[in-house]
């Protein structure tokens, strides 16, 4: 009786200390999420979206920042979607057992956790370097590199989805391959595809490394793409960093918006697809 | 007619084909690419320090004289600090989810425990920075240098003045963030094992715990350290995380994970665009490629291993 007293003793531990790392877990996270609604909303007022970024102890917003991320994380989708789809149609509907498939499939999930800095130095050292200025556009190359893994990943992923009798249906009509795919598999597996890249939105609108060394920043307001643009995340990180008060205060705004956003963008993803996939 | 249409079909196909497969080469080529580029901005530094880079300890702008041993040894020691916390304590929650948890509960935790793993590594710094930071120094620091500082070899680890950041607080912050990295990963992997294995234990009067450690574990060995070394990778190349708490000195005085150090990711952070002489930025670059050569390493063991489970669970059905 003594080894099945031991064994329950045991197991009772082990399940307390299972619950324990729950309990801690999400301690952190809530206190995370508790600090950055409470300063953040605290902090949120009009004139975060109307004004510029202020020099220290003046008054002044976010404005140019807010809309320096929405235009270059606009930007980088536009350019990585189109890019990431083709590439992921490739790896699922042509070379899902060929060399050149499996390899890209493979470089790509370690694409997809490569260190984001690493990004901004290669285009750095590819661009910034040969041009001789920081610029948006800059900003723009690197963002669009980490969007393409996201979207080949959840592209390929998606149209192995697709059962092989729907595209032998399609074949048997007589339609060639391309149409079969732009017009048959593509479109069966569009929630999917449209929820990669959501997420990688979602993924690029809180980076802050690879804009570092391509973005850089600007204090003032600027839509011209070859000049440093201001970001939310590195005005977050400029701000973050100050001694002043009021650009720390700022910086749990902008903290606050981009939480806000990424946890919407990825709670509109998941809502999307459990609808097409229920 | 249908000559014609037939050529236009062909035609159409090639160019789709080729198109797509154009991309799917660029992809491949882009981490060529970079690896080149890294390695040909490093040249000037490669060239001048040699591998005696990778353990030199100065780094020396003005004098032009640069080694990336404090660098290195804090994005390792910090990512050592934060998987020691992390990988036990997402084991604890992906046992959880797949064995305690009610079904009710499931699933909203298991969005949680997602959701929280998307949130910006950004967040996690400033609120490292700004809240954490001041109560480590205040309140932690104090209490381990009074109990693990007395300890006798490992005590040196635990001693110095309790500035609150430094070595050991970027470890804890980076840990936060990548616990519910590890959870998730950890929980898709147990779920893998297939329920028959766990009902004849459970059968045989295995306790939960005992169906875990002897059955849940073994089956799915490599995929669980395949799931922490993607959370290594990770640690290792995060930059926000760690560089608003690691003290971002140069200079390493000392054993103790009290004091400021630097890591490789947060020097690139707030150097690269102060650097001034060509040599300062090579040497920075050669920091970068090191960088990109660690975490590929421990990205591609981590991939193999999870690739091996996703393989075994091919053959078993």
């Amino acid at each position: 009786m003594d080894l099945v007293r031991r064994r329950k003793l045991v197991n009772a531990f082990a399940l307390s200390m299972s619950m324990l790392a729950v309990a801690f877990g999400l301690f952190w996270l809530f206190w995370i999420l508790v600090d950055v609604f409470q300063l953040g909303i605290g902090a949120v007022r009009l004139s975060l979206f109307t004004q510029m970024t202020p020099p220290p102890g003046s008054e002044g917003g976010l404005l140019n920042a807010i809309v320096g991320s929405l235009l270059q994380v606009g930007l980088a989708t536009a350019i990585g979607t189109p890019f990431g789809v083709l590439a992921g149609v490739y790896l699922a509907e042509y070379g899902r057992y060929g060399w050149l498939g499996r390899s890209t499939l493979f470089i790509n999930d370690i694409l997809l956790s490569a260190p984001s800095i690493v990004i901004g130095l290669f285009v750095y050292a590819v661009y910034v370097e040969r041009v001789g200025h920081f610029s948006a556009l800059a900003g723009v190359f690197a963002l669009a590199l980490i969007v393409v893994p996201v979207v080949i990943r959840t592209t390929e992923n998606m149209l192995v989805l697709v059962p092989d009798s729907l595209r032998e249906a399609v074949y048997a009509l007589g339609t060639p391959k391309w149409k079969v795919i732009t017009k048959v598999t593509l479109r069966a597996s569009r929630a999917g595809i449209v929820t990669g890249v959501l997420l990688a939105v979602a993924r690029i609108s809180g980076e802050t490394a690879p804009l570092l060394f391509t973005a850089l920043s600007n204090q003032f307001w600027t839509l011209d793409l070859d000049k440093p643009m201001a970001t939310l995340p590195v005005t977050i990180f400029k701000f973050a960093m100050s001694p002043f008060a009021d650009w720390q205060r700022m910086a749990w705004a902008g903290v606050f918006l981009i939480t806000l956003g990424v946890l919407g963008l990825n709670i509109a993803a998941r809502i999307l697809f459990r609808q097409k996939h229920r | 007619m249908a000559d014609s249409a037939k050529r236009s079909f062909a035609a159409g196909d090639w160019v789709f084909r080729n198109l797509t497969r154009l991309f799917a080469l660029l992809t491949l080529l882009l981490l060529a690419a970079i690896l080149v580029s890294l390695l040909y901005g490093a040249l000037p530094s490669l060239a001048k320090f040699g591998l005696a880079f990778l353990w030199r300890a100065e780094w020396n702008p003005p004098m032009e004289e640069f080694g990336g041993q404090v660098h290195i040894y804090g994005t390792l020691v910090t990512s050592l600090i934060a998987l020691i916390i992390a990988v036990p304590v997402s084991f604890g929650i992906a046992l959880f989810l797949t064995e305690l948890s009610p079904p009710w509960l499931r699933r909203p935790l298991g969005v949680a425990i997602e959701l929280l793993a998307g949130i910006p590594s950004i967040v996690y710094g400033m609120w490292g920075l700004l809240v954490f930071a001041p109560l480590f120094g205040q309140f932690i620091q104090p209490l381990l240098g009074a109990t693990l500082g007395q300890l006798p070899l490992l005590g040196r680890l635990f001693q110095g003045p309790p500035m609150g950041i430094g070595l050991l607080c970027a470890g804890v912050i980076l840990s936060i963030m990548i616990i519910p990295f590890i959870a998730s990963v950890m929980r898709d992997v147990f779920e893998v094992t297939p329920g028959i294995l766990k009902e004849s234990a459970y059968a045989v009067g295995a306790t939960t715990w005992e169906v875990v450690w002897r059955i849940v574990l073994p089956y799915t060995r490599v995929g669980v350290i395949g799931g922490i070394m993607l959370g290594l990778g990770r640690a290792l190349g995060e930059t926000m995380a760690v560089t608003f708490v690691i003290g971002n000195s140069d200079q390493l005085s000392d054993a103790s994970l009290f004091s400021p150090g630097n890591s490789i990711a947060s020097a690139l952070a707030n150097e690269f665009t102060e650097a001034v002489s060509p040599m300062h930025t090579a040497s920075l670059i050669e920091l970068g490629l090191v960088l990109f050569v660690i975490t590929f390493i421990v990205l591609v063991i981590s991939k193999l291993l999870l690739l091996r489970l996703a393989k075994g669970e091919g053959q078993r059905t």
